[in-house]
C-alpha cells in the first residue's frame, strides 16, 4: 500500500534499530514518554520493544482520549441516554468503557437506550436531521484532533437552525496534560518518575502545531520530538531523543514535518477558538483535576451545549480500588505493575478504561505485548480450560 | 407423481410480499414451496414433499453441521444470503475432509419481504449448491411479523462423508507443524462494512464467499495426513489460530510478510482501524500438516483456482501458555490474541 508500507519497512527499522543501540550510552538509562494512544499502540502492535537495548525504557502516556475521560462523565452520558431518552452518539471505543456500577454505554443499549456508534460527528448530525421528533447527543471526547470537526457541526447546525441536537463537550487539551505531568510530585519532587524527553503527539500537532511544545522544552529542559504514528516515525523520534540527551540539548524537533507546521492549521484552530472557550477546570481520569484544560461551548451555541439543555448531574465516583488505571495514566507506573492486569481485568472484562481502547496501555501491552512476561492469570491453563 | 394444488394466481414475484399465510401451513405456504423452492432446487427429494427426505450415504464416517445466516445487509459485492448459506455449512463439513452431500435450509421470513429479492436468493443458493455437488433436499418455512425479522434469515444443516483414510481433528495438530491459508485475508469482512448504512465508504472489494469442498477434495488427494483443516470465518484468522492454539495445547509462530492479505482490503482496514487478521472470510481455510509435506500441500493448493495465492504463514510451537505470535513486517514479535466483541473503529 503506498504512502503506508514505507513508514514499516523492516529493513529501514533494522537499520535505525542498529543506530539505536549503537548510540544509546550503555552506562545511562534513557527515560521517554510518549504522549499518545496512537503511538502506545504502534509501539506495541509492530514489536518495536523487541528492536530497543534494554535501557532504553518507553512510558506510555494519557494521550488515550477513551482512557482520561473520568467515569462521572460518562455516567452523565448514560442518564442521557436512559433517563432522558435522547439519541446518545459516540465513537466507538466510547461503548464499551465502564462507568460506575460497572455500566457502560453498550450494557445501557442492551436495555433498550438509543445509543449509536458513529465514524465521525457528521453522522450525528445527519441522526438528528434523520430523526426530527427525537433529542440527538453528540458524546463529543478526544483531544485537539477531533475537536475541529465537533465544532464544524455546532456550526453546522447553527446554520442549519436543527432544534434537535446538542453536544456533550468533553474535548481536552493536551499541552495542559503534558505541564501536570511534568509538575507533578512524582516528576519534581519524589523522582519517582524519572523522565528524559517526550516523543510528541502526531494528530494534535497537525491542528495545533509544534509551537506549544517550546515551553516545555525550554522551561522544563526536556526534549520533544513530535512523530508520526507510523512505526519507523517512532523508531526516528526514539533516535534523535537519545541524540539531544546525548548533546544534552532540550529542543522541539519534529519528525512528522510531513504533516506538522510550526503554527498548525490556523483554520481549524480559529474554528475552534470561535466555538469553544477554556474551561476554569475539568477532572482527568488519572490526573485529578487541572486547570483550564479542557474546553465548554461558548455562550453563543448555548442551545447546542447539552450540559445546558440537560440537567445532567455531575456525581464523583469512586473506583475500583486496585485499579492503577490512574498511575498508568501518569506513567508512574505499567500495566503489568497493577495487580488487577491479566487477572481480572482483561479485554473481554476491563475493569478500568486503559484496558479498553486499543490505544490504552493495558489494553495494547495485553492485545500485542504480554508473551514478553507470560505470567497473566488469565493465561494459565486452569483459567482458559 | 401426485397431482399438485391448483391456484388461482400464480405468485406474483415482481411485485408480491411475504405475507403470514406464506408461512401457516395452507394452500398459500404449498404453493411459495411449489413455485418457488421446488423449481429452483428441482430434485426428486423434495419433489416427494414429504416432512423429510430419505436417501443413502456411501459407506463411511458420516459428518453433520448447522449454520444460520442473519447477514446485514442481505446482498453485498460479491455474493448474497442465499449462496453464503450454502457455502457456510458446506465449508463446515468440508473442513473435515468429508465430500458434502445433502442439505437441509430453514427459512424465517419477514412479513412484506419482497418475493422478488427472496427469488434472487433462492436461486442463488440453488446455483451455489448446483456448484458445490450438493442438494438441497429437505427445508422449512417460518413467517414472522413485520418488524420481528430482518427480511430473511436462512439456516442450512449440510451432511456429508469422511473418505476412507482421512483423518483431521484439532487433536491432530502438533508441534512442527506448518500452517497454511488458501488465499487473502479479509476480503468478506471488508465487503459488508464497506455497505453498513453508517459508513458510506466506497471499495473494490468483493467478498470472498465459495464453497471449498472442491479444493478440499484435491488437497486431501494428494496429502491424505492433513492435520486439520479450518475456515476462519467470524473472528478472522485470529480466532481460528487461537481456537486451535488452545483445543491442541500448543503455541503458533506465524510471519505477517507472508499472510496474503489483498492491497484494497489493508487500505480500507487502515482506514477504518481495523486489523485483516480479526476480519471475517467466507471462502478460505487454514490448514496444519506435516512441516514435510507443506511444499508438496502448498503446490497442490496453487495449481486450484480456490488456492490460487495459498502461502504457508507459520509454524505450530511447544508452548503451554497457547499464545499466537506474530513476527511484524516491522521487525519485532507481537501477540495475535482473540478478538474483544465486535471490531471498532480508532478514534484518532
Amino acid at each position: 500500500m503506498r504512502y503506508v508500507d514505507e513508514y514499516r519497512d523492516g529493513a529501514l527499522a533494522q537499520g535505525l534499530a542498529a543506530k539505536i543501540c549503537q548510540e544509546a550510552q550503555s552506562d545511562r538509562e534513557y527515560h521517554l514518554m510518549e504522549f499518545c494512544g496512537g503511538h502506545t499502540h504502534a509501539i506495541f502492535r509492530y514489536g518495536i520493544p523487541d528492536l530497543l537495548p534494554d535501557n532504553v525504557n518507553m512510558i506510555h502516556g494519557p494521550g488515550c482520549p477513551v482512557c482520561v475521560l473520568p467515569i462521572p462523565r460518562l455516567d452523565a452520558a448514560i442518564e442521557l441516554a436512559v433517563t432522558h431518552g435522547v439519541i446518545l452518539c459516540s465513537y466507538g471505543d466510547m461503548l464499551r468503557v465502564p462507568g460506575s456500577r460497572k455500566r457502560s454505554l453498550l450494557k445501557a443499549k442492551a436495555e433498550g437506550a438509543d445509543v449509536r456508534m458513529v465514524y465521525s460527528c457528521m453522522d450525528a448530525l445527519r441522526i438528528a436531521q434523520d430523526n426530527p421528533d427525537k433529542e440527538v447527543v453528540f458524546f463529543a471526547i478526544g483531544f485537539e484532533t477531533t475537536t475541529p470537526p465537533t465544532a464544524l457541526v455546532i456550526n453546522q447546525a447553527k446554520t442549519q437552525g436543527l432544534k434537535n441536537f446538542s453536544v456533550y463537550c468533553n474535548h481536552v487539551l493536551t499541552p495542559a496534560a503534558i505541564s501536570n505531568i511534568l509538575e507533578s510530585p512524582e516528576v519534581r519532587e519524589l523522582g519517582v518518575l524519572p523522565l528524559d524527553g517526550f516523543v510528541g503527539p502526531a494528530h494534535v500537532s497537525t491542528v495545533i502545531g509544534s509551537q506549544p511544545y517550546y515551553y516545555f522544552a525550554e522551561e522544563h529542559q526536556k526534549p520533544v520530538v513530535i512523530a508520526g504514528f507510523e512505526p519507523l516515525d517512532v523508531l526516528q523520534a526514539i533516535l534523535m531523543l537519545i541524540r539531544q540527551i546525548n548533546e544534552g540539548r532540550a529542543e522541539v524537533e519534529n519528525e512528522f514535518s510531513r504533516a506538522v507546521t510550526y503554527e498548525g492549521n490556523p483554520k481549524a484552530k480559529q474554528v475552534v477558538a470561535d466555538t469553544f472557550e477554556l474551561r476554569r477546570s475539568f477532572e482527568w481520569r488519572g490526573l485529578g483535576v487541572v486547570p483550564y484544560s479542557a474546553l465548554k461551548i461558548k455562550e453563543i451555541y448555548a442551545e447546542f451545549d447539552a450540559e445546558k439543555r440537560f440537567t445532567v448531574e455531575y456525581r464523583s465516583t469512586g473506583e475500583n480500588k486496585a485499579c492503577e488505571c490512574g498511575a498508568i495514566l501518569r506513567g508512574v507506573k505499567s500495566p503489568p505493575d497493577c495487580t488487577l492486569f491479566g487477572g481480572p481485568c482483561t479485554p473481554e472484562n476491563p475493569l478500568g478504561s486503559c484496558m479498553v481502547s486499543s490505544e490504552g496501555a493495558c489494553a495494547a501491552y495485553y492485545s500485542y505485548g504480554r508473551h514478553q512476561e507470560r505470567t497473566f492469570a488469565s493465561d494459565k491453563p486452569s483459567a482458559t480450560a | 407423481m401426485s397431482n399438485k394444488p391448483r391456484y388461482t394466481n400464480s405468485l406474483d414475484m415482481v411485485n408480491g410480499k411475504v405475507e403470514m399465510v406464506h408461512g401457516s401451513g395452507g394452500k398459500a405456504m404449498t404453493q411459495l414451496i411449489d413455485e418457488l423452492f421446488l423449481s429452483a432446487f428441482s430434485n426428486h427429494w423434495l419433489e416427494q414433499m414429504n416432512d423429510q427426505a430419505c436417501f443413502e450415504l456411501p459407506v463411511g464416517k458420516v459428518v453433520m453441521a448447522t449454520d444460520s445466516h442473519v447477514i446485514s445487509p442481505l446482498f453485498f459485492p460479491g455474493g448474497d444470503i442465499g449462496c453464503l448459506s450454502v457455502h457456510g455449512t458446506v465449508n463446515d463439513v468440508a473442513m473435515s475432509g468429508a465430500v458434502p452431500k445433502y442439505l437441509a435450509a430453514g427459512f424465517i421470513l419477514e412479513e412484506g419481504y419482497p418475493l422478488a429479492d427472496l427469488e434472487r436468493i433462492v436461486y442463488s443458493m440453488a446455483k451455489a449448491a448446483e456448484e458445490a455437488g450438493v442438494h438441497i433436499v429437505t427445508g422449512d418455512t417460518k413467517v414472522v411479523e413485520r418488524g420481528k425479522g430482518d427480511g430473511c434469515f436462512i439456516s442450512t444443516t449440510g451432511i456429508g462423508v469422511v473418505p476412507d483414510g482421512i483423518n483431521m481433528g484439532t487433536e491432530r495438530v502438533s508441534v512442527g507443524d506448518k500452517i497454511i491459508v488458501s488465499g487473502s485475508l479479509g476480503d468478506h469482512g471488508v465487503a459488508i462494512m464497506s455497505l453498513r448504512e453508517n459508513l458510506t465508504f466506497e471499495t473494490s472489494i468483493e467478498s470472498d464467499t465459495q464453497s471449498l469442498n472442491d479444493l478440499v477434495a484435491a488437497m486431501v488427494e494428494v496429502v491424505p495426513d492433513i492435520h486439520c483443516l479450518r475456515d476462519p470465518t467470524r473472528g478472522g484468522l485470529s480466532a481460528t489460530l487461537n481456537e486451535i492454539a488452545q483445543q491442541a495445547n500448543v503455541g503458533m509462530q506465524i510471519h505477517e510478510t507472508q499472510i496474503p492479505v489483498k492491497p484494497q482490503v489493508k487500505a480500507a482496514c487502515e482506514f477504518l482501524g481495523l486489523d485483516p487478521l480479526f476480519v471475517a472470510n467466507e471462502g478460505k481455510l487454514v490448514v496444519f500438516c506435516p512441516a514435510e509435506k507443506a511444499e508438496q500441500l502448498l503446490a497442490v493448493m496453487r495449481s486450484h483456482p480456490k488456492g490460487r495465492d495459498a502461502a504457508i504463514i507459520g509454524e505450530v510451537l511447544d508452548d503451554e501458555l497457547n499464545f499466537v505470535q506474530m513476527k511484524t513486517a516491522f521487525g519485532g514479535n507481537r501477540m495475535v490474541d482473540w478478538i474483544n466483541g465486535e471490531q471498532l473503529p480508532r478514534i484518532c
